[in-house]
């Protein structure tokens, strides 16, 4: 039985032998980049004129450099240049990918793109990675994207797009229990912190039948990003997670408001259920970054009422965006910077948010008339270009993101699953077994 | 042949060639060799290849599981000898158990209702049916959808809020399952994926094995007034023992690595794999999750420990299956030991008869044969 698995761990153990030589090659040399080599092409990596050489660009579901023809045309501004995507099959893989190829110091393409949540992992192998500092940069992103990717002065990677976070909602549902309906009156009514969001909710809840917000752990993930130094100290150690009354002020917040309030439609985000959601018309509001919109476009398609506001809870908020990374073991590393830099510059940015709607993390892109005077039809013709780049500019927290992190963030959001979705635990029980499994971390 | 062989050397006025591969000695040496080596030959592109992608791997993960180890270097520590510590570790993680219970779970709630189900469909399909080849390729219908395609259609059906399954619970009156949050519900749903796809890749396996019964035997025992569910037991249990035992023991090693519809049965991607408490986390999720979500320290020395105490106990359960089922498929009914005592030392005795019997036979026959002598001569 099973041949679907046996070759699977076939491949895996393939991957683990490839790993296993490279590992064994490195320990026994120096490091992975002595031995340049590109698709045969030759080593000088300064290029002298005539030779032609082919980078590689490594990316993931659609970051819209070949629909907006930018490939096309650095290759036409630049003759000696041919460059070559990779399109890996799912975002999933590639961390995978990326992994392996920079422990086997060999492989990767010259450029290769990544997401800003495995920002922290990358960090602690900063010597992997090229040095993309660029004096010549400065003020392209703000600091907010700009510091995930830089370790001890180093810059690991130039920021793509970003996910700004504002409040989608149903302007019918609002209607229906009596709130105001038009976005700037929204925004409004929601500006403060969470609790005024909160508080919002439940006169929405009294006089509706519909929940207030999709799932306590998407509003969690918000909160726990408005703060600086949430799960570890600026040095990377691990604050102790029973102690860390930031945190559990939060849990608790969140965790009450969604389940005695009754504010939270208890879903997982990204569920079968959460997608339904949508049909359903389940919830009035939720938190949407950017990215979020076509997500939401297409699981809702048919119902009208979703609107955005230029509003987010205690101030602003980023969800998501990438990186283009140049890995060390390259062979043409001065060349994929000038590619990597070039395909992150605010004309290229605008040009791809036009196409495929990427929110483009550089700040002059955002004041471009591209992203100013987009409008998206589905939402009720909401300027979201105008939107998006003011819920940008009113991010001013840098939280502090490191090793332990993931770790950490993921039990206190399985408490918070525990108590919104499962609706297993209440809301203390399942505090105290994040605190347990927090203490068999053993960080 | 000019020349006359002198002995040890020979000249012979051909080259080396001629000495070591065209000459009658060299040939017959060379195709001793052949005959010898060639089978190795033939076989070794298999092992070569296994040696490579999968023993090489294998011992190499022992060599991981004793050493501090990080996918990407991290710590200090990177390539130090731990000894049994990561073991140790893993045993004394709650996660490890919780995983160990739904592998356990998993696999006995596939594995056991699938075998049963494939035996009794192959046996339905060896009866003399109409389009016979209609059934059986239908039979392996699911088994050509891929399992992503049955992940995602499971997970619509067993959804916990609009899934298939509730709306009809609640439709004729019970109450919903929560088939994310509850444990064996979830590994029920699981189950029943794995059972969908790989139920009749083993119809057919042992629908083939049925076919290769030497259908005298069920003449016999039809001859002894066997009934079809006799017949089944007796004959056709037994003859199937082999591929029931190869079938067993596959599915023990794809039961115990539970993974895609695990995974694709975990549709919320924010929190742990495998539900909030590990519902349904098996072990190669936790392993995967060891070696590389990333925010695990000696991510990959754990995994690896992780992995080889599931390669010694998919050892131990397939012994197990082994042995269990060489005593379930044997014939006959339950003896106990006190019969077959008895019954072995009847045995011995007619044995013993039969023997001394045919002694004093010959030595009639001889005795015979000496009075007759040459006149008539031995019939044989």
């Amino acid at each position: 039985m099973k041949h679907a698995l046996r070759l699977r761990t076939a491949a895996a153990g393939a991957t683990a032998l490839t790993l296993a030589f490279a590992l064994a090659a490195c320990s026994g040399g120096s490091d992975g980049s002595e031995t340049p080599n590109n698709d045969g092409q030759s080593n000088n990596s300064d290029n002298s004129s005539g030779e032609e050489i082919t980078l590689r660009v490594g990316t993931f579901n659609e970051f819209g450099y070949k629909a907006a023809g930018l490939y096309d045309q650095y290759m036409e501004e630049n003759p000696h240049i041919k460059i070559e995507e990779v399109l890996a099959a799912e975002a999933g893989e590639v961390m995978a990918t990326v992994k392996s190829g920079l422990a086997a110091g060999s492989g990767l393409p010259d450029v290769q793109a990544i997401e800003g949540d495995w920002m922290p992992e990358f960090a602690q192998s900063a010597s992997l990675f090229a040095d993309l500092s660029d004096s010549s940069l400065d003020g392209r992103w703000p600091a907010y994207i700009v510091e995930p990717a830089t370790v001890d002065g180093t810059l690991l990677g130039y920021a793509t797009d970003t996910g700004p976070e504002a409040i989608c909602y149903r302007q019918d549902l609002f209607e229906e229990a009596g709130l105001p309906t038009d976005r700037a009156e929204v925004a409004a009514l929601l500006e403060g912190d969470w609790d005024r969001y909160f508080e919002v909710g439940k006169d929405f809840v009294a006089k509706s039948d519909k929940a207030w917000f999709d799932s306590a752990g998407a509003n969690y993930q918000a909160m726990v990003k408005q703060v600086e130094n949430a799960y570890e100290n600026s040095d990377g150690t691990p604050m102790d997670l029973e102690t860390n009354n930031t945190i559990k002020g939060l849990y608790e917040q969140i965790a009450k408001a969604s389940v005695e309030d009754g504010l939270s439609a208890h879903f997982g985000q990204w569920g079968d259920d959460w997608f339904s959601a949508f049909q359903n018309g389940a919830f009035a509001t939720m938190l949407c970054p950017a990215w979020m919109t076509p997500i939401i476009e297409n699981s809702a398609a048919g119902v009208d009422g979703w609107n955005i506001a230029d509003v987010f809870p205690g101030g602003g908020g980023n969800w998501g965006g990438s990186y283009l990374t140049v890995p060390a073991q390259g062979a043409n590393i001065e060349e994929a910077k000038k590619l990597a830099a070039w395909l992150t510059a605010p004309e290229q940015t605008a040009k791809v948010f036009t196409e495929v709607g990427n929110f483009p993390s550089q700040i002059e892109a955002q004041q471009t008339p591209e992203v100013q005077d987009k409008v998206n039809p589905f939402f009720n013709d909401a300027p979201v270009g105008e939107i998006f780049a003011n819920r940008a500019a009113a991010i001013t927290v840098v939280p502090y993101v490191g090793p332990n992190f993931a770790a950490i963030h993921q039990t206190v959001q399985d408490a918070l699953n525990r108590v919104d979705i499962e609706q297993s635990q209440s809301v203390d029980e399942a505090w105290q077994q994040a605190v347990a499994d927090f203490k068999s971390l053993g960080l | 042949m000019t020349t006359v062989g002198s002995g040890s050397e020979v000249s012979t006025g051909h080259g080396w060639f001629y000495r070591t591969f065209r000459s009658a000695p060299a040939r017959a040496r060379w195709g001793r060799i052949d005959v010898k080596a060639s089978p190795y030959l033939y076989v070794a592109p298999f092992f070569i290849l296994f040696a490579v992608v999968g023993l090489f791997p294998l011992l190499y993960t022992g060599y991981l599981a004793l050493h501090y180890w990080d996918i990407l270097p991290t710590s200090p520590q990177q390539g130090d000898f731990v000894g049994t510590q990561n073991f140790l570790t893993e045993l004394g993680q709650p996660k490890f158990w919780i995983a160990l219970r739904n592998t356990f779970s998993i696999f006995l709630l596939s594995s056991v209702p699938q075998i049963m189900a494939a035996t009794f469909i192959a046996a339905v399909l060896n009866a003399n049916l109409r389009a016979k080849t209609f059934w059986r390729m239908s039979v392996l219908l699911p088994y050509v959808v891929a399992p992503v395609a049955v992940s995602l259609i499971f997970g619509k059906m067993f959804a916990d809020r609009y899934g298939f399954f509730n709306a009809i619970l609640e439709g004729i009156g019970l109450s919903p399952i929560a088939w994310h949050v509850e444990p064996l519900a979830s590994h029920i749903a699981i189950a029943s994926m794995v059972n969908f796809r790989w139920t009749g890749y083993n119809t057919l396996i042992l629908l083939a094995a049925m076919q290769a019964i030497n259908k005298d035997l069920y003449e016999a025992a039809i001859i002894d007034g066997a009934g079809r569910w006799r017949q089944f037991r007796s004959v056709t249990l037994p003859m199937i023992r082999p591929t029931m035992i190869f079938v067993i023991i596959t599915s023990t090693i794809g039961g115990l690595q539970i993974f895609d519809e695990a995974v694709m049965f975990d549709s919320s991607r924010a929190g742990s794999s495998g539900g909030a408490s590990g519902q349904f986390l098996t072990m190669t999720m936790y392993l995967r999750d060891l070696g590389w979500s990333g925010s695990v320290r000696n991510g990959f020395g754990r995994a690896s420990a992780v992995a080889w105490m599931l390669f010694l106990l998919i050892l131990v359960i397939g012994a197990i299956n082994f042995l269990l089922t060489r005593t379930i498929a044997s014939a006959g009914p339950k003896i106990t030991r006190e019969q077959r005592r008895t019954s072995r030392a009847a045995a011995k005795q007619a044995k013993q008869k039969v023997l001394r019997q045919q002694q004093s036979f010959r030595r009639n026959q001889l005795k015979g044969r000496d009075k007759q002598d040459a006149s008539e001569g031995g019939q044989r």
